[in-house]
């Protein structure tokens, strides 16, 4: 009888598909994977050691570099979590914005993640349309922040200035541009048969599975668990916003991608939502033990001065005490844990990332279909490894 | 229908270290390897509104068929051995551009576990400020790299055998 022996495949973490520096070590039968271990590490940063020697302050660049797809969304876990260990009231109108941005960044993350996934199943032109609309996004981030990526805008108590007059023309006519493009992608895929075969089936797992293993945001909800952050445990404000969650039925990677498109058009009408609520008022909550004093007080006033020259060496500090703040992140539950000691610095800070948990259903997904398929369950994970190494 | 030759039947004079150089600057063809945030950047350029096409510059999923590697985002320790192997693995001649504040210099991870910049183990030929960089400045950067590509000198004799590739110092 003939015998056959298993081969082991290095996989990363210089491959294109990979999504960044992932490393997966595959174990084959010929073509069809046992096995998948990922080995993870390589873009290793110690966020979370570095946010032990900063003030709350100093933290929040750190945070647009976790998931660098979606950096508001991370900008507002954080400082969620800061106001709630330090209890600040946020005026209605950074309210708002707050939460026009952090659905502009589930649009924004979802366009790179819709163009890579069907750029790695081999469906190129999605890859550049999804772009050109994400440059507009970023080109609304520029307006408001002054960068592209890394925005830096969210405060504790509120923004770090006040939206330009053309904010609320340029995302209106995004949003209203944005549901003909989607269709424009569905034209493009949803009813591509390349498409369907490489996506309908691939990469099943369970609601129960799903559950199990702590999948959030559209891993989870492409199962077919209802569950979002925003609807059941609501914040920064979502309970105000009339919204749909979607839920799929066959828990492939088909119906990811149908949850994740419906998802970015709901987007546009929370949004659109949002647009229409906003009011003039301020962006900073008056507090000037956290939040920096107005530039024309630090320059014509001392007590502005002393405020900002305050915040700005030593920080402030926050009561002794421990808090958890998740968000719906556009890949899935964010976690922010702050251990503070009563100082200007948390004792210890633990991020909870999404895509460190969504990485563990890989092999579950993958184990048993082809090595090719490997690629669009990578794919329909939407991992980032900035935020998985952390 | 004739052909046109609207030139006529002339003929260009140039030396052959310039045409190898010309025709080497004109199709840089970068590896496809994201690390960072700055990775996301420099899909941005080479994707529509920027577009890289337009330079000759084509990204390539292997090392052994690119000339310029990318170094787009933070290099950490367990990092920088994998990209030592990529450069090595890439044919002469080939250039390496430091894309972002922590490829040239660590940025803000001065951390244990990052390298302080690429340029502890690879040569750079062109760094890139920003954090990230907006794909002007990588444009800008390939332009450079472009430039220097046109100053070197004995690029056709080192091809064929004779001597060396001779970079002069930037002026």
């Amino acid at each position: 009888m003939a015998t056959t022996e298993t081969m082991t495949l290095n996989m990363g973490p210089q491959h294109p598909s990979t999504h960044g520096v992932l490393r997966l070590v595959l174990e084959l039968d010929g073509e069809v994977i046992i096995k998948v271990t990922p080995h993870i590490g390589y873009l290793h940063r110690g966020i979370e050691k570095l946010s032990e020697h900063r003030t709350y302050h100093q933290i929040l660049p750190l945070t647009d570099r976790l998931d660098y797809l979606a950096p508001m969304s991370n900008n507002l876990g954080y400082i969620l979590a800061v106001e709630k260990l330090i209890g600040v009231e946020v005026p209605e109108r950074a309210e708002t914005i707050r939460i026009i941005m952090a659905e502009l960044t589930r649009l924004e993350s979802h366009l790179v993640w819709i163009a890579c996934h069907a750029l790695d199943i081999g469906a190129m032109t999605v890859f550049i349309y999804a772009f050109r609309e994400r440059e507009t996004v970023m080109e609304i981030y520029e307006l408001i922040s002054g960068a592209r990526m890394t925005s830096n805008y969210f405060r504790v108590g509120g923004l770090s200035q006040d939206v330009p007059d053309e904010f609320v023309k340029k995302v209106s006519d995004f949003i209203d541009v944005m549901p003909g493009y989607l269709d424009q992608y569905e034209g493009l895929l949803t009813t591509n048969p390349i498409w369907l075969k490489r996506t309908i089936g691939n990469g099943v797992i369970s609601a129960e599975d799903a559950v199990d293993i702590g999948l959030t945001g559209p891993a989870l909800r492409g199962s077919g668990v209802d569950w979002d952050l925003r609807r059941d445990i609501p914040y920064a404000g979502y309970d105000k916003y009339q919204f749909k969650v979607p839920v799929g039925e066959k828990c492939d990677t088909f119906d990811r991608y149908k949850v994740r498109l419906v998802e970015m058009r709901e987007a546009c009408k929370i949004v659109r939502q949002a647009l229409d609520k906003l009011k003039p008022g301020p962006v900073l909550a008056d507090n000037p033990q956290v939040c920096y004093p107005p530039k024309e007080n630090v320059y014509n006033s001392i007590e502005g001065l002393i405020h900002h020259f305050k915040i700005a060496s030593e920080g402030y500090a926050a009561p002794e005490g421990e808090v958890y703040q998740g968000v719906e992140a556009p890949k899935g539950e964010l976690g922010f844990y702050i251990v503070s000691d009563g100082g200007n610095k948390p004792e210890r800070m633990r991020i909870r990332p999404p895509s460190f948990v969504n990485l563990q259903a890989i092999e579950q997904m993958s184990v048993g279909s082809m090595i090719a398929d490997l690629v669009a369950v990578i794919g329909t994970l939407d991992i980032v490894l900035g935020e998985i190494d952390r | 229908m004739g052909v046109d030759n609207p030139l006529g039947d002339n003929v260009i004079t140039t030396s052959l270290d310039l045409l190898v150089n010309w025709s080497r600057k004109s199709s840089i063809w970068p590896m496809t390897f994201g690390l960072a945030c700055c990775a996301i950047e420099m899909m941005a350029t080479g994707a529509s509104h920027n577009d890289l096409d337009r330079f000759g510059i084509i990204f390539r999923a292997s090392p052994r068929q690119s000339d310029c590697i990318i170094i787009a985002g933070t290099v950490t320790k367990k990092m920088l051995p994998v990209i030592k192997t990529v450069y090595e693995q890439m044919p002469e001649p080939k250039w390496v551009i430091a894309m972002g504040a922590c490829a040239c210099s660590g940025g803000i991870f001065d951390t244990y576990s990052v390298v302080q910049g690429i340029d502890e183990a690879l040569p750079v030929d062109v760094y890139i400020p920003g954090c990230p960089p907006r794909p002007e400045a990588l444009l800008f950067g390939l332009m450079k790299l472009q430039d220097k590509i046109m100053t070197e000198r004995n690029s056709f004799g080192a091809t064929i055998g004779l001597g060396e590739r001779y970079i002069p110092e930037a002026a």
